[in-house]
């Protein structure tokens, strides 16, 4: 099993769910996150002074899949979430050792 | 209209236009909070509510008195407690009594004393914004006891209560108060911001300034329409009598420098700081209608506009000079706002004055005694509450603990939050593990997830 980390725009994040859906995924976990990249966040201005905007909001979804999907989930991903512009986010891929069903017990596969 | 209904038809308009003023306490809390951060918003809510309640007792007490009753050019030495012979609503030779500056208004004593109360309160709450963040919120409320029981009173007696000023050859004037609301209120809130010093971080050792973004703009612009409406009240209402063309000339004088200064506002900023910044386009607004309260009564329409233009620019610049070159810590912009165009205001009715203005061919004896107005109230509350602000600081204290600044007002002063996290549900409300489990399998599926 495996785990995908990407962080994504958040107002990407309804399309991106649907296409993981649409390939098989049941469940996954979203949190607001912030973050910065290699253009380090932006400046805004108040009232004539400028000020910097380290951590940009960023949205990072988890999912953790049966190895087989990953190709086709990281596909999905990057496809949707995508617009060309800096700052689309990133995937990272982790392995997972375990996985527990606590209402049943499964474990494993099952369990997803 | 005989006397009777003339009397009841100008209480009325008083009475109506004294609670739009009463209104613009919620502008300007909502425009400060709006404008500040979201840890300080209770106690910024805090101090405007409290102020008009401790300014209703202090211009009770005291204040009305000092302002309004009989005494000598400097103050008014009788009328405590709103005590003492009075044959309002009499007017003129006919009125026998104690609050003679106050005999040309054909109303009831209570209405000139409500009418005068708001506009006091409305100096005192000017304040509130440009020490917002950082004051301990007891001095505060000392401070605008303060202001409201004496400061404000003898500056508005020299000029309103038949002081000095009214005593010019060519009197003083100040129609609804540029001078004796609007700057009365922002030099006390210059020397406050000065003697605090600025919030922590707001200026860097190194010379950097960092800005502190107000944390909702949508109160902020709520809290600038209601004061406009409340102006509406402030210069119209100062006539104190329903005389229908006074109060509409002013109504529309008030409401076309208040257009002018938002635009002009609108202008500057996009030109100088590349954007239209809408706390600039808000400021500038209220700049207009400062700038406009002394000479509503007493220009033309397109000097109004004039007077409102004007307004806007400085604004804008007093704003950026007072805050990245003199360094004063000003949150909402109290001081540029109020004082700076308090000032403004008050010289244009020297220089617009369809009677005696300057650019109107009428020389220079108005221009010079708005001068002389402007310089002695100046001088008077700039010193009076400089004092009074080093004495708060050495015996109350008039500043948070570090600490505190850092952590917010709201959970220091007040122990509560504007905006709480949401509480986990008591342990006891829990379902237990048998039972619970039992009521999720009963529902359907779908709403376990
Ligand atoms: N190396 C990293 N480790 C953890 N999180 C990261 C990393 N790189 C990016 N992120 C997260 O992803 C978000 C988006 O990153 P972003 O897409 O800007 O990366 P980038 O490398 O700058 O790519 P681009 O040049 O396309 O902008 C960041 O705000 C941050 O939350
Ligand atoms: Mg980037």
């Amino acid at each position: 099993m495996k785990k995908i980390e990407s962080i994504i725009r958040p107002h990407l994040l309804d399309a991106v769910k649907n296409a993981l859906q649409e390939i098989g995924v049941v469940g996954l976990t979203v949190t607001e996150v912030k973050g910065f990249g290699r253009q380090k966040g932006h400046t805004e201005t108040y009232r004539g002074s400028e000020y910097k905007i380290d951590f940009l909001p960023k949205v990072k979804i988890e999912v953790v899949i049966p190895e087989e999907m990953l190709d086709l989930a990281i596909d999905a991903i990057q496809k949707t979430a995508r617009t060309g512009k800096f700052g689309d986010g990133k995937i990272f891929v982790l392995p997972v050792e375990e996985v527990v069903r606590i209402r049943t017990g499964e474990r494993g596969e099952l369990a997803l | 209209m005989d006397g009777d209904a003339r009397v009841i038809v100008d209480t009325l308009w008083v009475v109506i236009a004294a609670c739009l003023v009463f209104f613009m306490n919620a502008g300007f809390a909502m425009l400060e909070t709006g404008l500040c951060q979201a840890k300080n918003a209770v106690n910024v809510l805090a101090k405007n509510f409290v102020v008009f309640a401790v300014s209703s007792i202090a211009f009770w007490v005291v204040g009305f008195g000092l302002m309004y009753g009989d005494g000598n050019g400097f103050a008014g030495l009788t009328g405590w407690f709103l005590h003492g012979a009075d044959n309002s609503p009499a007017t003129g030779e006919a009125y026998t009594g104690i609050f003679s500056a106050l005999n040309w208004t054909g109303v009831p004593l209570d209405a000139k004393f409500f009418f005068q109360l708001v506009f006091a309160g409305t100096a005192a709450t000017i304040v509130s914004g440009a020490v917002a963040e950082r004051i301990k919120f007891i001095s505060f409320i000392v401070f605008s006891f303060v202001l409201v029981a004496v400061i404000y009173p003898v500056g508005g007696h020299w000029a309103w209560g038949g002081g000095w000023l009214a005593q010019l050859s060519t009197p003083f004037a100040d129609f609804a108060g540029s001078t004796v609301v609007h700057s009365i209120g922002g030099w006390a809130a210059l020397t406050g911001a000065l003697i605090l010093g600025p919030r922590l971080g707001k200026y860097g050792k190194d010379g950097s300034i960092r800005p502190v973004p107000g944390h909702n703009m949508s109160l902020a612009t709520l809290g600038t329409l209601i004061l406009w409406l409340g102006w509406f009240g402030f210069n119209p209402g100062s006539t104190m009598a329903a005389d229908a063309a006074m109060i509409t000339k002013v109504a529309l004088n008030t409401n076309m420098a208040a257009a002018a200064g938002c635009l002009l506002a609108t202008a500057t900023s996009w030109i100088v700081l590349k954007k239209p910044d809408l706390s600039m386009i808000l400021n500038g607004t209220l700049a207009g209608l400062v700038a406009i309260t002394a000479g509503c009564n007493a220009v033309g329409l397109a000097s109004a506009v004039i007077i409102g233009a004007v307004a806007g620019v400085l604004v804008v610049v007093a704003v950026i000079v007072i805050d990245q070159k003199a360094k004063i810590d000003d949150p909402v912009g109290a001081i540029s706002v109020h004082l700076v165009n308090g000032v403004w205001g008050t010289l244009a009715v020297g220089l617009f004055a369809s009677e005696g203005g300057l650019f109107l061919g009428g020389g220079v004896a108005r221009t010079v005694s708005q001068i002389i107005g402007i310089a002695a109230i100046g001088a008077l509350v700039g010193a009076v509450s400089s004092a009074v602000w080093l004495l708060l600081k050495l015996t109350l204290g008039i500043r948070v603990s570090e600490e505190e600044e850092f952590e917010g007002l709201d959970t220091g002063e007040h122990g509560m939050e504007a905006y709480p996290s949401p509480l986990p549900p008591p342990f006891e409300a829990a379902p237990a593990a048998t039972t619970g489990n039992a009521m999720l399998e009963a529902q359907p599926r779908a709403a376990n997830g």
